[in-house]
């Protein structure tokens, strides 16, 4: 039996002819990212030796500008430790900086065909770049920057096959809620997304869909790589990678089709991702103090257009606050050529810099006690972004910027009517 | 063979359940004691050195922070689920917290329950009921840092990172 997109690229990373469900392959890392959390006193340590400097990527996220004295210490360490070992990419406070996963978009960090680890739960988010890259914990990290390597437990593989388009204002976001609705958690398994399908989805769609795959606790979260892609990561990383598809005859637990033309815009209820979902008009109505959009998930340039595109022209509701976090300064910026920033601040939504923030109950957008938000971020857990009697619920960009004009959470449909999908 | 007075979790016990976000700048000490703050006030008092905890499906889902180390530090013996998160898997080895997947484990035990785990033979009985459950197996080098404390006194034999008081 031949190999699926995971297992091939883990053989290879490993120097092994092949790997199997069940395995425990020990691999090399093409490349290592460190976030500001990674440099906890309690976590880190006084490393003596770095594995391949090159090899290394410290981004600054979760907390950032740093709001109190222990988030700035973190960074103080980090810069310390990119000067020790002269690691030059090095994503501090400015013009380069972003939320780790999408920093890695931007600049192409992350290869076709290698592994790539980060101490972010969120980091299979570059699947979408073909990569095998995984969130592992702090000490994990140590030990891929030590040594070089990372173990992984290579997981069954669920293959999903993506045909047809999205109709007009239903985004990736609604495609995840639809395999978190119906399918539920992925535990111990890895997920590869192919088919003619995925031509339709931007490169940013198809990180949407990889970076909430961490909600469904999947392993590895990879899609067959394309000339779109192929072409991205050449014109940003001039280091040679191999796209990697899998084999015809690759063993998959299950193969599942989704013919993307017929997904709904979802709701996941508070509390949970996953087994979660409802249709809008189920919970149309209720009522929210905040709407955000952001996280690494949903701050790319196509979600603010989107936002921007339902606002436009129009007022958030009284009493209702609209949060838009991009997810990289490089966005922000390109949001501002674009007018997007100028819209949304003219509907009465505020724009952040690039950071966790809000996502991880951090800063910038922190829920008090019964509040309720409507977010396109990473998590509705209980306490995930504030108090933990704070209900948040989770929806695509559209809908959390139509329900911003609402004051309830509301259907986007009105403002996509007409477009051709 | 180790003997654990058995505590009950659900399904998808999650992460920051076990480490709120308000914790996470804090010490480890400091963290172990909000362990299961929102959902089971207290319990880090009652819990105790040795302690089982017996969960659900996908215990320990959602983000890469610390929990193992504060389970750990509170005094859980050992965790047996249904089905452990990938990456708190990842943390148990690495902080040094045996952690394995029991199928039938929920149903097995009750609150209270004395589990005694074998992990030469990869099972686990419950002496009230007289029933045994197979263990699934950890890979003999992950089981190794389990065991052994986790990954950081692997990294200072190696002399890759200094001492924690360096």
């Amino acid at each position: 039996m031949g190999m699926t997109i995971t297992e091939k690229i883990l053989a290879r990373a490993g120097g092994l002819p092949k790997v199997s469900p069940g395995d425990v392959a020990v691999v090399d890392v093409e490349t290592a990212c460190l976030i500001d959390l990674s440099f906890l006193p309690e976590g880190w340590r006084n490393v003596l030796q770095v594995a391949d400097p090159s090899k290394v990527v410290i981004v600054f996220d979760h907390l950032v500008p740093a709001p109190t004295a222990d988030a700035a210490n973190c960074m103080r360490t980090g810069r310390e430790f990119a000067k020790k070992f002269g690691i030059q990419r090095l994503h501090d406070i400015g013009a380069d900086q972003g939320i780790s996963h999408a920093v890695i978009a931007d600049k192409a960090y992350a290869l076709p065909g290698t592994v790539l680890v980060n101490a972010d739960s969120h980091t299979c988010s570059a699947g979408a770049f073909n990569c095998a890259a995984r969130g592992v914990g702090g000490p994990d990290m140590l030990y891929a920057v030590t040594t070089g390597k990372a173990w992984f437990r290579v997981g069954e593989t669920i293959r999903y096959d993506l045909t047809g388009r999205l109709r007009p204002g239903v985004s990736a976001k609604d495609i995840f809620l639809f395999i978190a609705g119906k399918w539920g958690a992925h535990v111990n398994q890895n997920i590869e997304y192919g088919g003619p399908g995925m031509a339709s989805m931007s490169l940013n769609a198809r990180r949407t869909l990889t970076t909430m795959g961490t909600e469904l606790s999947a392993e590895f979260v990879i899609f067959e790589p394309d000339d779109t892609l192929v072409e991205y990561v050449k014109a940003r990383n001039p280091k040679p990678f191999t796209p990697t598809l899998p084999d015809a005859d690759a063993g998959y637990k299950e193969r599942r089709t989704i013919d993307l033309g017929t997904i709904e815009p979802l709701v996941a209820l508070p509390d949970a991702v996953v087994n979660n979902s409802v249709g809008i008009s189920e919970v149309a109505g209720r009522h929210i103090d905040q709407a955000f959009i952001g996280a690494c998930c949903n701050g790319t340039l196509d979600d603010l257009a989107v936002a921007a595109r339902v606002v436009k022209g129009r007022k958030v509701a009284a009493g209702t606050r609209f949060i838009v976090t991009p997810s990289t300064e490089a966005i922000h910026r390109a949001a501002m050529a674009a007018g997007y920033v100028a819209t949304l601040m003219e509907a009465g939504a505020i724009v952040t810099p690039a950071t966790c923030g809000a996502c991880v109950g951090g800063h910038m957008g922190v829920l008090g006690p019964d509040e309720v938000c409507i977010t396109a971020s990473t998590r509705n857990f209980k306490g995930r972004m504030g108090d933990p009697s704070a209900r948040i619920y989770m929806a695509s960009p559209a809908t959390v910027a139509a329900s911003a004009l609402a004051g309830q959470i509301a259907s986007a449909a009105e403002f996509f009517q007409g477009d051709v999908s | 063979m180790r003997t654990g007075r058995v505590w009950k979790f659900g399904d998808n016990i999650n992460t920051d359940l076990m480490l709120p976000g308000p914790f996470l700048y804090r010490s480890a000490e400091e963290q172990a004691t909000a362990v299961f703050m929102n959902n089971r006030p207290g319990w880090v008092k009652q819990v105790q050195q040795g302690d089982a905890i017996v969960g659900g499906f996908n215990y320990g889902m959602g983000s890469s922070r610390p929990a193992a180390r504060s389970l750990r530090m509170c005094g859980v013996g050992f965790l047996l689920a249904e089905s452990i998160n990938g990456l708190f898997f990842r943390n148990a080895v690495n902080y040094g917290l045996l952690a394995c997947e029991c199928p039938g484990v929920a149903a097995a035990f009750e609150e209270g329950d004395a589990a005694v785990l074998d992990i030469e033979n990869w099972s686990v009985r419950n002496p009230r009921s007289g029933q045994t459950l197979q263990v699934q197996r950890v890979p003999e080098q992950l089981l190794a840092m389990m065991l052994g404390g986790g990954v950081y006194p692997v990294l200072e034999r190696e002399g890759l990172i200094a001492p924690r008081d360096a």
